[in-house]
């Protein structure tokens, strides 16, 4: 959760520079609440505004939460059906991830789910309207280091997954495959790309041996 | 004040748009794999989902943006294999990140 302040302030800051006002940003925050997608479309903000663009990038960007829900389906079999489907709206890379290394121990239950996910959601909308209302006065984010730390979270949270050599194996196939979506093709395409290719690569080096 | 509240209509259509998505992402894979058991190769497949799309997430920042910026993803990496806590890499990564771009702009 302490992650999420300074990933909100940035976030906010950033909006405020593509002329965000704090409640905009907020607002944002509070109904696409996705922080990648939302970079990459204040990245994309111009005026006037492509909405029909900006809508189908945060699909592409988003689109590994179709994996994600996926694989999280396999662990929520305790939580009542109905809300199954609001706990989705809440669960985030990061609270996605934490669940996922939890449920490798055991299988996990509604309070813990909400317990973990819920707070972060008021802290990154609060943070993206502090970012956003104050931010610009702190000057340029790359002074401080401030646009590495999403990189930094989400490398940790990575190095959690590590088993062995396969993983090394789909970090760098994953990361291959990007570079060179990302040279060939714009927009966010090659999120997809890397992700596909890396959990092909897993599926690829699996052993029934030693499943 | 309006500075800090101003709401615009081309604003609301992208937010509106942006949400949508992405609420129909995160039930997708609900939907699609309701009742249905995993394992064997799918399961492995669906297990390395996590590291895999993450690591495609930071790509272009990690890879394509710099030396400094390729060295402080190498830095922060082999702390986390050592389990440094999160808060204490998103510090090493913001330091040295400030730090090898200083040192390597010369």
């Amino acid at each position: 959760m302490v992650a999420y302040v300074p990933i909100g302030l940035l976030w906010g800051t950033l909006a405020a520079g593509k002329g965000f006002s704090a409640l905009a940003a907020m607002l944002m925050s509070v109904f696409v609440y996705a922080g990648a997608s939302q970079f990459v479309a204040v990245d994309m903000w111009v005026q006037p505004l492509p909405v029909l663009v900006l809508t189908l990038t945060t699909l592409v960007v988003n689109l590994r939460h179709v994996l994600m829900s996926a694989s999280i389906s396999r662990h929520i079999t305790a939580v009542p059906k109905g809300w199954r489907y609001a706990l989705m709206f809440i669960l985030t890379d990061e609270s996605w991830a934490m669940a996922e290394r939890r449920a490798l121990r055991a299988p996990l239950d509604f309070g813990y789910l909400v317990g973990s996910s819920l707070p972060l959601w008021p802290t990154w909308f609060l943070c993206s309207f502090i970012g956003a209302a104050v931010g610009n006065k702190l000057g340029a984010p790359e002074t401080y280091g401030l646009d590495f730390a999403f990189s930094a979270i989400f490398l940790t949270i990575i190095m959690g997954f590590w088993k062995g050599p396969r993983t090394g194996a789909v970090i760098i196939a994953s990361g291959a495959a990007a570079v060179g979506t990302k040279l060939a093709l714009s927009g966010a395409w090659y999120i997809m790309a890397g992700g596909v290719v890396g959990v092909i690569v897993a599926a690829l080096l699996h052993s029934e041996v030693d499943a | 004040m309006s500075n800090l509240f101003a709401l615009n209509w081309p604003w609301a259509a992208a937010v509106l748009g942006m949400a949508a998505v992405t609420y129909a992402t995160r039930i997708s894979g609900l939907l699609l794999l309701n009742g249905v058991e995993v394992k064997g190769r799918w399961k492995a497949a669906l297990d390395a989902v996590p590291v895999s799309v993450m690591m495609a997430v930071i790509t272009p920042s990690i890879l394509m943006t710099g030396k400094a910026e390729s060295l402080s993803a190498i830095i922060v990496a082999i702390a986390a294999y050592f389990r440094a806590p999160l808060v204490l890499n998103i510090l090493l990564g913001m330091g040295s990140v400030v730090l090898l771009r200083h040192l390597l702009s010369g």
